[in-house]
């Protein structure tokens, strides 16, 4: 056999083997491609079936909390009117009054009356400060918070400077009352009385 | 002959390095995707494992029926107890 016969033979089997190694080398990567897409499959299954209920119970869920909330919303406009109504929601989440209630689609253009104005967090904290606060004397979560007896210097603290003109204090001795109404220091208002069969 | 000699340094000096290249080219792209699959796997399985506290929607679902009973049966009573509010 000439001398070229043989190159040509060993660079055929050169080609060959590079052939099989790398094309055995790709069959094995792309078993364990299929082994772990084997395992996606089974996940995502599992996935599906574990997610297939969730819609119809969380609509449920809505249609169910829906109910009970119009119910309450209808009850307490028919008790409380739609104003106080309205004032109450707003005091508690302050904004909330601006959505309206989901029955009543005039609540949206009605501007709800401050009923909780007073008990914003600076009122609670002229409250702890005050002298009359009940929340100063009897804590329960252990000594007074001041000392009921020297109020006023706690009081004092909240301003650094001089102390301006209006008042911190609070109660029916202060000199200025938040709510101020026509009929205090007047006879309290008595009810009729009314006969239960 | 002379051909035969140059069919020989073709297929060494061109067609060898030519199949080399693009087989180990093949082989690297089936290699990156292992890891990626691996990855995609280990994800699946700990949605599918986070996925497991559905089954508690039901109890959820369940309660808010009963609680929804109990506000209505507690409003109710309410709508009874309380007068309606009156215009002044």
């Amino acid at each position: 056999m000439p001398a070229a016969g043989v190159v040509t033979i060993v660079a055929v089997v050169l080609i060959v083997l590079a052939l099989v190694y790398y094309l055995v080398s790709t069959i094995l990567a792309l078993r364990k491609i299929t082994d772990g897409l084997d395992e996606v499959i089974a996940s995502v299954g599992e996935i599906v079936a574990k997610s297939a209920p969730v819609n119809d119970v969380v609509a449920d869920i809505n249609a169910n909390l829906d109910a009970a909330v119009g119910a309450l919303e209808g009850l307490l406009v028919k008790k409380a009117g739609m104003g106080d109504a309205l004032g109450l929601v707003d005091g508690i989440y302050p904004g909330a009054a601006a959505q309206g209630f989901r029955d009543f689609p005039e609540s949206r253009e009605l501007t709800p009356p401050r009923i909780a104005e007073v008990y914003t967090r600076g009122t609670l904290t002229l409250a702890r400060l005050g002298r009359e606060a009940p929340i100063a004397v009897t804590s329960p979560a252990g000594p007074a918070l001041r000392d009921p007896a020297y109020g006023s210097a706690a009081a004092r603290t909240l301003y650094s400077g001089a102390r301006p003109a209006r008042s911190p204090v609070i109660g029916t001795g202060a000199p200025v009352q938040y709510e101020e109404r026509e009929d205090v220091g007047k006879p309290r208002k008595r009810f009729t009385r009314t006969k239960f069969v | 002959m002379t051909l035969w000699w140059i069919g020989n340094a073709v297929l060494l000096l061109a067609v060898l390095p030519v199949v080399v290249y693009l087989l180990h080219g093949v082989l690297g792209a089936s290699n990156s995707i292992v890891p990626s699959v691996r990855r995609i796997a280990d994800v699946a399985a700990a949605g599918s494992k986070d996925l497991d506290a559905t089954a508690l929607l039901l109890t959820t679902q369940d309660q808010v029926r009963q609680t929804v009973a109990g506000v209505a049966a507690y409003g109710g009573s309410l709508d009874v107890i309380l007068d309606d509010h009156e215009e002044a």
